[in-house]
């Protein structure tokens, strides 16, 4: 059944190569609002969902691309594992492969690696409508390129995801939330601070000039950080992680003309100003930047995160014109035009959603 | 022989000592850890900088001369083998730390950096480069990077892919890139990813930043006997189900068990039939709690013993013995051919038997150490080079195993990588539509196929020629592909 799926996939983007039609992806639709519109007959990946092969004491769940991530995660928690990652949902519906697709990681991120980090193997359909495998179900796979992590976070440029497989983790025995209320340069100094140590850190946000500190682990490890931390327990901790991963905090309510930037820099980045709100996740590698549209200035943004080893991106309430994602050295978008010639000469797939022409 | 022209280019952009090319000057280039494939290259380089990398980079692409890059010469898998037309271009000029940034946890290292050298540099500041393959003494990060290498303790820590931050590397036509960033992620591709572990096919790397980590507080190491490798082998998976990642997580047979006993008198047991090392690392608290759990599943599982280190030089001990497996069973056997391969941890009973009775189908004696964590398997082949037949049976035994790891469902490199050594077991694992992608690949970067040609991808007219071409529904489906 799951086969026909798609092979009826491949034929249809032959038939869209042939044509020269494009092709927009589309998953559960919940991370619809980042990246460029894509124009092009909709190949919903919903209908080839379900875990193909999960056995826990591997650590290596196999699942189709429209598996709803959500029982993804069901199902490993039913043995106590979990996506380390931490996906972030963003709306129901999210599914595995749009996840991955999207390459977009939660507030575990600097402590448990990115979701690029965990991706063992991947199936996907080239524009050519060849149905491929690459990677394995193997921890440890050096053999041929790594196109399991090219794909990732490639949006669908490169290939349609019809299945992947994921190393997954036990979820920690304990885990408690503390609280500091600090400045924020000072947040992120000592969020740096606190990383060169051996303590069992999970994740850290600062918003609204309180630092929250995750720890997660064995409970006594857990309990012997919280004393050497110190700080206020954060009561419903796990509410709090989950409204950061998937938007619904506060901070991520947007005003009648405000966007939303995403400043990936080096954790170490000082503090600065942009004539908009912060809230600061990933030990400080991570920065997002709420405020009105003109005075976010695009050019102020992309130069600080380019000037400390990062990248900014427009990660909402774009106008669909102007650039979103930033922009690329001109020897490093020529292998990008490169690989796409390589696997979707025709440009088929998801047109234009990172850049132009891919 | 090098052309006469591009003898005279190189020697114009290099300094006199930095180019080779007299017969017992490259003899020493002629292999790498792998000795089976031996090729004496035209000219040996030994640029000291990144603008001799370009010059020597652009010369080579205007005249189409072959470009093999070289680390410490370490790799198991032949991926330095140079080519007979071609030139070596040697990193080992480029071992210089850069810089070490201790609030953001990075180092920015040079190619020809050694391994452990980053960790002893970087423990001034607590701090540690995570990745160990067991020739950390003498491994280059460069050469680490180029074949994503892994080492023990990378269930918990990953592999190189997961501890190097960003890149700055040349291309063939000279051009400089930078990938991935001092960010956790960077714009566009993931090509930091891709060209992890491209074996010298894309670019060749002359900068890296690798994160580092704090060093654990403590670690201990727990070592087990079993009287059965099938009991050892599901003490493996029930340490995992109780939700324990352990640091390192090591299997030994007895062959392997005995033959390190004898080199290093680690205090082994000799009569197991397996021996498991489990390491827990972390802060005090965590190390004793979990400890606590992984002695009482070892035990559960049937552990015959279990002890565990109470000091770091009794932890350096018990590990002394695994880490000197490949010297150990040098000792035991003129020569030993080790193989890598990795498995889904459940077919273990059955490669394992597997491997037995081929020793005795074959007549030669192998020992097995195996990162049992993750499932990577390296059976060690004993036997001797100078007895006819002997190295072709060795070479035989090993790819019935890669085949067997191919069929479990596992891969024919778990961190050795593909060189020359595994290109036909390359055409087993992969269909020919995947082959023909990485060729893409390559030819998205090196359209001449001048980087280290011949290695990790094997051309569909190489697999023909094995005989080990997987068509897709009985047919070549695309003669057009380029093939270098």
């Amino acid at each position: 059944m799951s086969d026909a799926i798609v092979d009826g996939w491949c034929a249809r983007i032959r038939d869209c190569a042939a044509r020269e039609a494009p092709v927009a992806i589309v998953g559960g639709g919940s991370k619809a609002f980042y990246g460029h519109r894509v124009d092009g007959e909709t190949l919903d990946t919903r209908e080839h969902a379900g875990i193909v092969d999960y056995e826990p004491t591997e650590l290596v769940v196999t699942a189709r691309a429209g598996t709803p991530l959500a029982d993804l995660e069901t199902a490993l928690a039913a043995e106590r594992q979990m996506l380390a990652f931490e996906p972030p949902h963003f709306a129901e519906g999210a599914t595995l492969g749009g996840t991955v697709a999207a390459g977009l990681s939660g507030p575990r991120r600097p402590y448990s690696g990115a979701v690029r980090d965990l991706v063992l193997g991947i199936r996907v359909i080239d524009g050519h409508g060849r149905h491929l495998a690459f990677g394995g179900r193997v921890m440890k796979n050096v053999a041929g390129f790594d196109v399991s992590r090219l794909m990732t976070g490639a949006q669908g440029t490169l290939g349609v995801i019809t299945e992947v497989s994921l190393k997954c983790l036990p979820r920690p025995a304990a885990e408690t939330t503390r609280v500091f209320e600090c400045p924020a340069d000072d947040a992120i100094r000592r969020v740096n601070e606190w990383s060169g140590h051996p303590l069992p850190l999970s994740a850290t946000c600062y918003v609204d000039g309180r630092l929250a500190v995750r720890l997660s682990g064995a409970a006594p490890a857990v309990e012997a950080a919280a004393r050497k931390l110190g700080g206020d327990a954060m009561p419903d901790a796990d509410t709090f992680w989950r409204s950061v991963r998937d938007h619904a905090h506060r901070f991520f309510e947007r005003g009648s003309g405000e966007v939303l930037w995403r400043l990936s820099v080096k954790s170490t980045a000082p503090f600065t100003d942009f004539d908009g709100v912060q809230l600061v996740e990933w030990g400080g590698a991570l920065r997002w930047v709420r405020g009105a549209s003109p005075a976010l200035d695009a050019a102020r943004l992309r130069a600080f995160a380019a000037s400390h080893g990062g990248h900014a991106t427009l990660f909402r309430g774009g106008n669909g014109r102007d650039g979103i994602f930033h922009p690329l050295a001109p020897a490093v978008m020529t292998l990008h035009r490169s690989l796409k010639e390589a696997f979707d000469p025709v440009r088929v797939l998801n047109r234009g959603r990172m850049y132009a022409g891919f | 022989m090098l052309d006469p022209t591009v003898h005279r280019s190189l020697a114009a952009v290099l300094p006199a000592a930095s180019l080779l090319t007299a017969p017992e000057d490259t003899k020493p280039y002629e292999c790498d850890g792998l000795t089976l494939y031996r090729e004496r290259p035209a000219a040996v380089v030994l640029p000291d900088t990144e603008a001799q990398v370009v010059d020597v980079l652009k010369l080579c692409h205007l005249a189409r001369v072959p470009v093999v890059a070289r680390g410490a010469g370490t790799s198991l898998s032949g991926g330095a083998l140079p080519n007979a037309q071609g030139v070596v271009l040697s990193l080992a000029k480029f071992r210089r730390i850069l810089s070490i940034d201790p609030l953001a946890r990075t180092a920015v290292v040079q190619p020809g950096v050694r391994n452990l050298a980053i960790s002893e540099a970087a423990a001034a500041f607590g701090l540690y480069y995570a990745p160990d393959p067991s020739s950390q003494i003498a491994c280059s990060i460069g050469g680490n990077v180029a074949e994503n290498a892994g080492g023990v303790h990378c269930l918990k820590y990953g592999l190189t892919v997961h501890n190097v931050r960003k890149l700055r590397a040349v291309l063939i036509d000279g051009e400089i890139v930078e990938l991935g960033g001092d960010a956790l992620d960077s714009a566009g591709y993931d090509l930091l990813a891709l060209i992890t572990g491209s074996e010298g096919l894309l670019a060749v790397i002359t900068e890296i930043t690798v994160k580092l980590l704090p060093k654990p507080q403590c670690a201990r190491v727990a070592l087990a006997a079993f009287d059965d490798l099938e009991k050892a082998g599901a003490a493996v998976g029930a340490v995992i189900a109780a939700g324990i990642i352990p640091a390192g997580l090591e299997m030994m047979d007895q062959p392997a068990t005995r033959a390190v006993e004898d080199f290093v008198h680690a205090d082994y047991p000799l009569d197991a039939a397996a021996v498991l090392l489990v390491e827990s690392d972390g802060v005090n608290e965590e190390v004793a709690a979990e400890m606590d759990e992984i002695k009482r599943v070892l035990t559960e599982s049937g552990a015959t013993s279990i002890r565990v280190s109470k000091d770091e030089a009794q932890r350096l001990l018990f590990w002394s013995g695994r880490k000197a497996a490949f010297p150990a069973v040098g000792r035991i056997s003129p020569d030993y051919y080790c193989i890598d391969g990795t498995i889904p941890r459940r077919a273990l009973p059955r490669v394992l038997s597997a491997i037995e009775a081929w020793s005795v189908e074959y007549g030669l004696r192998c020992a097995n150490v195996f990162h049992a964590g993750d499932g990577n398997l390296h059976p060690l082949i004993l036997f001797d080079a100078n007895v006819e037949g002997e190295s072709a049976k060795a070479v035989a035994f090993g790819d019935r195993i890669l085949g067997l790891c191919i069929e479990v469902g596992g891969t024919v490199t778990g961190e050795h990588g593909v060189g020359v050594e595994k290109l036909k077991t390359m055409c087993e694992q992969f269909g020919t539509e995947e082959l023909a992608a990485f060729l893409r690949i390559k030819g998205a970067f090196d359209p001449q196929g001048l980087l280290n040609p011949g290695k990790a991808v094997p051309t569909l007219a190489r697999c023909a020629e094995f005989g080990r071409m997987r068509v897709h529904a009985g047919e070549l489906r695309h003669p057009d592909i380029p093939r270098f």
